[in-house]
């Protein structure tokens, strides 16, 4: 089954001072009171974080509630956000793959793809033997996401008592750090074109398009990015 | 409206697995050193920023309020903080939450 020792690694990892978990807290925080607000009850909240785990999907949700889309919409919108799940996931899952484990793991445990489970893992995978890295990222992501469920509830009883000042705060908490995070990764002429073609190209085709622009954004700043890498090296 | 916010979690929910499970499917066959491994994780790393910078510079929600010179100024004083602290995460995060709420409870 899980290895205990490289499942306990990966909580753990959670824990440093500068953790993504930080940031992944802030942001459950404000999203439980916004589902309050929502009128969702504690079980529906805590249902909500616990099956979707993703940010920005959530927000979506919880905005198209409030213009009465219908389930299709709101269905379209939240795949569309969450798109950028599925290179985040083909990013990190060969790095994980070991014959010796079960393909079950792979396939419960992509739940957990999220970005600061994603940074996390993309930190501290290399120290890490190839056999067992599948229980060491199950570890982080149960970790994280255990976190994103707890702060849910907590922002959810703190509702009341966060004014809208500081709900903005927290709600600014989230794009600051990964921006920050993202920043400390442009190590290598690819990653730092990817990172700041899509930065730039991503608001850009917002113009053109406002619920494709991340993923189409994301995608040409992508390729150029990949072969600027390959013609002037890594 | 009970069932209905059951029914919106499971649509949602649905939508965002579909994405992870198709990586996950998808990465069955790809390499840690083929090309489109590394493509792959330059679009991965695109998306992100892509993403960040969107609810920056457009954000939905609350953040959607706050006036654009303000937002600016905190962005900015975030990577200046991150600079200063030798590419510390903590610091410019925290602080940019409190010049944030502060700031904004002037000027609203």
């Amino acid at each position: 089954m899980i290895n205990p020792k490289y499942f306990l690694k990966g909580v753990l990892c959670s824990r440093k001072f500068d953790s993504p978990a930080i940031a992944l807290g802030a942001s459950f925080i404000a999203i439980g009171a916004l589902l309050k607000n929502l009128g969702f009850t504690i079980q529906e909240s805590i249902f909500s974080t616990f099956l979707t785990y993703a940010l920005p999907g959530s927000l979506v949700m919880a905005e198209s509630m409030l213009i009465g889309a219908s389930l299709i919409n709101i269905f379209l919108a939240v795949w569309l956000v969450n798109s950028r799940l599925y290179p985040m996931t083909v990013s990190i899952m060969p790095l994980l793959k070991h014959e010796s484990q079960p393909r079950w793991k792979y396939y419960l445990s992509c739940h957990f793809v999220a970005v600061s489970s994603w940074l996390i893992l993309k930190s501290n995978y290399e120290e890490i033997e190839k056999n067992y890295r599948i229980d060491f990222w199950i570890g982080i992501g149960t970790a994280t996401w255990l976190i994103a469920i707890f702060s849910t509830v907590l922002g959810y009883y703190a509702a009341d008592f966060l004014n809208k000042d500081m709900i903005i705060g927290l709600t600014i908490v989230n794009p600051i750090y990964f921006m920050c995070a993202m920043i400390g990764v442009m190590k290598t002429i690819q990653l730092s074109s990817a990172i700041l073609l899509g930065a730039i190209l991503g608001p850009i085709f917002y113009f053109i398009s406002t619920e494709w622009s991340v993923l189409i954004g994301g995608v040409v700043a992508g390729t150029v990015a990949y072969l600027i890498g390959e013609k002037y090296g890594n | 409206m009970a069932t209905n916010i059951i029914l919106i979690i499971l649509v949602t929910s649905f939508a965002t697995y579909i994405s992870r499970f198709l990586g996950a499917f998808t990465s069955e066959k790809i390499g840690e050193t083929s090309k489109i491994y590394k493509w792959f994780n330059c679009v991965a790393y695109s998306t992100l920023a892509a993403l960040i910078s969107r609810m920056l510079i457009f954000p939905s929600g609350d953040l959607s309020d706050v006036n654009y010179i303000l937002r600016i100024t905190v962005i900015l004083l975030s990577i200046l903080i991150f600079y200063v602290t030798k590419r510390n995460l903590v610091y410019p995060t925290v602080l940019s939450a409190i010049i944030l709420a502060t700031l904004n409870s002037f000027t609203v």
